[in-house]
């Protein structure tokens, strides 16, 4: 085995020119597949931490009446606080309409406790604000609605009892979020301001649970822990990681495919160093050994090779980010604008040994071809 | 006492099947070689000196008959058991080099040691050894793509000597050099022969090459026509 390697070695670094083409494209796929791979980590960890911090904090708990994803439980899915209502941040929606230079927009108000910390909206700007109804909006809604910090705007929205008010908000701030779910069309407000204007004190829609929460069973309230509300973002990445590693498939296949490819062509080619090699006293089992060593010799190459212009890479882009065109930003999944890639040991490892291990067996397949070789025809260079 | 032949052929046939047909290549050949004979097979072309040579080389196997080598019987030994006697015992020297491209000549001498588990310091001695008696010393670390035919052929005889072998094996060595490099390379080995008592085995049609052997063997349509000492 020793012997196979160290000849393996001297083949291909005696045939530079193949060598280098084969290791340089498996080294290629084989630092794409990490490279993807880490971005996909990187945004789970960003999306699933923003999303926390900006949205689910320990978890929600949900009027059984109020479905989120659906607006029209909105009117009717709140109810009066329990009593019990340590470590609850309430939440109340109300549907109603604004319009900026005149256009009309239907949105959604979110009162919340301008004192809250569970979450990062920067809700202490509306309790200092001297205005008669401060609001705070995202970056998303600002931009569709045109709107900007200190703009005032005409809203609409009706009270318990179904009548029309309206009012003037004023814009205290526009908060920058990746998290779209709390900014496209949502107006956040004073909790207290909000039910003063629909006459439903007390009420919510539902409430951001902190670290106090006991969980207790609570009668036409359910309970959606962390875990269950990041199920859907993890969900779609998931989706997402599945259809990109269809490309780190066909990344590898290629690669794959220039080393089986080497190979056939090596056999073919290489008859005569063949038939010498068996004249000389070497078995066949042993040639057959060191054509696939010189294989998988390619995707020790290439991991060195890989780590050579991959690590600074991988470092940069550390630092750097992978910048998310602004259109994929729309795609309603917290995605923040630079993406960190996140580096797992387990993926390195991984893909690591799926190259190895691919690269011996493509090369294997055709080694064993060796095996069966006439010696006496191979030595005359007869294509077998 | 009369010493055992190192090389013993039996009543050796081969035969290939060619479009449904049995076509022999060798028929019923006889012939015995003593240790440090200089000797060759000498035939026209399609006469079976290669397939001669291969068989007593273990590439190949006999059809019928046997063929003895060092005592061993050819048709017996495992893949393994020939690859180890090629390995020890029989040096090739083929009519187009067949030297190991990305090799090194040092390196393509050096490998029949290689798989013979020397150490590292044995093998260099051995390797400078074999290459002074061909006269490329200083051509140790060239490619064969920089050596001419003559050297190239050199080296190829270093490499089948390197091991000490006991036998070897010459298939038409001359046929590729021109007059004054094939002297130059018959002498090489007749030096060696006379020297170390390798017994060498030569195929070929090459005028040159029978003014050197001590013996001719002609072969004709795979039969011994005639088997001669050669009057020097
Ligand atoms: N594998 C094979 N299959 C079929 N016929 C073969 C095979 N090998 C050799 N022969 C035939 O056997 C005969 C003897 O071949 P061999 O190579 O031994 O001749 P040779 O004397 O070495 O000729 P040359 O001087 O041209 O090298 C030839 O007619 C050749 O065509
Ligand atoms: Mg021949």
């Amino acid at each position: 085995m020793k012997l196979e390697l160290k000849l393996a070695f001297r083949n291909l670094f005696g045939s530079r020119l193949r060598t280098l083409l084969n290791v340089l494209v498996l080294s290629f796929s084989f630092v794409i597949i990490i490279l993807l791979n880490s971005i996909m980590d990187g945004w789970n960890q960003q999306a699933q931490k923003d999303s926390i911090e900006w949205e689910f904090g320990n978890g929600h708990l949900i009027n059984e009446k109020f479905d989120p994803l659906d607006p029209y439980t909105i009117l009717d899915g709140h109810d009066k606080m329990p009593e019990e209502n340590i470590g609850l941040t309430p939440i109340l929606e109300r549907q109603a309409s604004i319009y900026p230079q005149g256009r009309m927009m239907s949105v959604v108000l979110k009162g919340i406790s301008s004192e809250q910390e569970i979450l990062k909206l920067p809700t202490k700007i509306l309790k200092e604000s001297k205005e008669e109804f401060p609001v705070i909006i995202g970056k998303r809604l600002a931009e569709s609605a045109k709107l900007n910090k200190g703009d005032r705007v005409q809203v609409r929205w009706r009270d318990s009892k179904g009548t029309y008010d309206a009012n003037t908000l004023s814009i205290t701030e526009v908060f920058d979020s990746n998290v779209p779910n709390i900014d496209n069309g949502k107006i956040w407000i004073d909790i207290n301001k909000l039910w003063g204007m629909t006459n439903l004190e007390n009420e919510a829609s539902y409430f951001v649970v902190d670290d106090k929460f006991k969980n207790p069973e609570l009668s036409s309230w359910n309970f959606k822990s962390q875990f269950a509300l990041l199920k859907n973002l993890k969900d779609l990445i998931n989706q997402k990681k599945t259809a990109q590693s269809i490309v780190y498939g066909l990344l590898l296949a290629i690669a794959l495919l220039a080393i089986f490819d080497t190979q056939i062509l090596s056999i073919f080619r290489r008859q005569k160093e063949i038939g010498t090699y068996i004249a000389l006293g070497m078995t066949r089992l042993r040639v057959v050994r060191l054509f696939t060593i010189e294989g998988s010799v390619y995707s020790v190459l290439a991991l060195i090779v890989g780590s050579i212009y991959g690590v600074p890479f991988f470092i940069y882009m550390s630092e750097t980010g992978f910048p998310i065109p602004p259109a994929d930003q729309k795609m309603g999944i917290a995605l923040a604008e630079v993406i960190y890639p996140v580096y797992g040991l387990k993926l390195i490892l991984m893909t690591v040994l799926t190259v190895i291990i691919s690269a011996t067996i493509v090369s294997y397949l055709p080694a064993r071809k060796i095996a069966k070789l006439n010696p006496v025809l191979a030595l005359k260079g007869k294509k077998q | 006492m009369k010493k055992e032949p190192i090389i013993h052929v039996k009543n050796v046939s081969k035969s290939y099947p060619i479009a449904g047909k049995e076509f022999m290549a060798l028929k019923q050949i006889d012939l015995s070689l003593n240790e440090g004979e200089f000797a060759g097979i000498v035939g026209p072309s399609g006469s079976g000196k290669t397939t001669l040579l291969n068989i007593i080389g273990s590439l190949d196997k006999p059809t019928q008959g046997d063929a003895f080598v060092l005592n061993k019987d050819i048709k017996a030994l495992s893949h393994n058991e020939a690859a180890s006697l090629r390995n020890y015992h029989i040096g090739f020297i083929f009519q187009v080099f067949n030297l190991l491209p990305v090799y090194t000549v040092f390196e393509n001498v050096e490998f029949a040691l290689l798989l013979q588990n020397n150490s590292a310091k044995e093998r260099r001695e051995a390797v400078m050894r074999a290459l002074n008696w061909v006269g490329l010393t200083d051509h140790a670390d060239k490619r064969p793509d920089k050596l001419s035919g003559g050297e190239s052929q050199r080296v190829a005889i270093a490499r089948a000597m390197v091991k000490a072998p006991k036998i070897v094996l010459a298939d038409e060595p001359t046929a590729n050099l021109d007059s004054e490099n094939a002297h130059e390379i018959l002498k090489t080995m007749k030096k060696l022969n006379q020297e170390l008592g390798t017994t060498f085995l030569f195929s070929t049609h090459d005028e040159k090459v029978m003014g050197y052997l001590d013996r001719i063997i002609h072969l004709r349509d795979g039969k011994i026509e005639k088997d001669e000492k050669n009057k020097l």
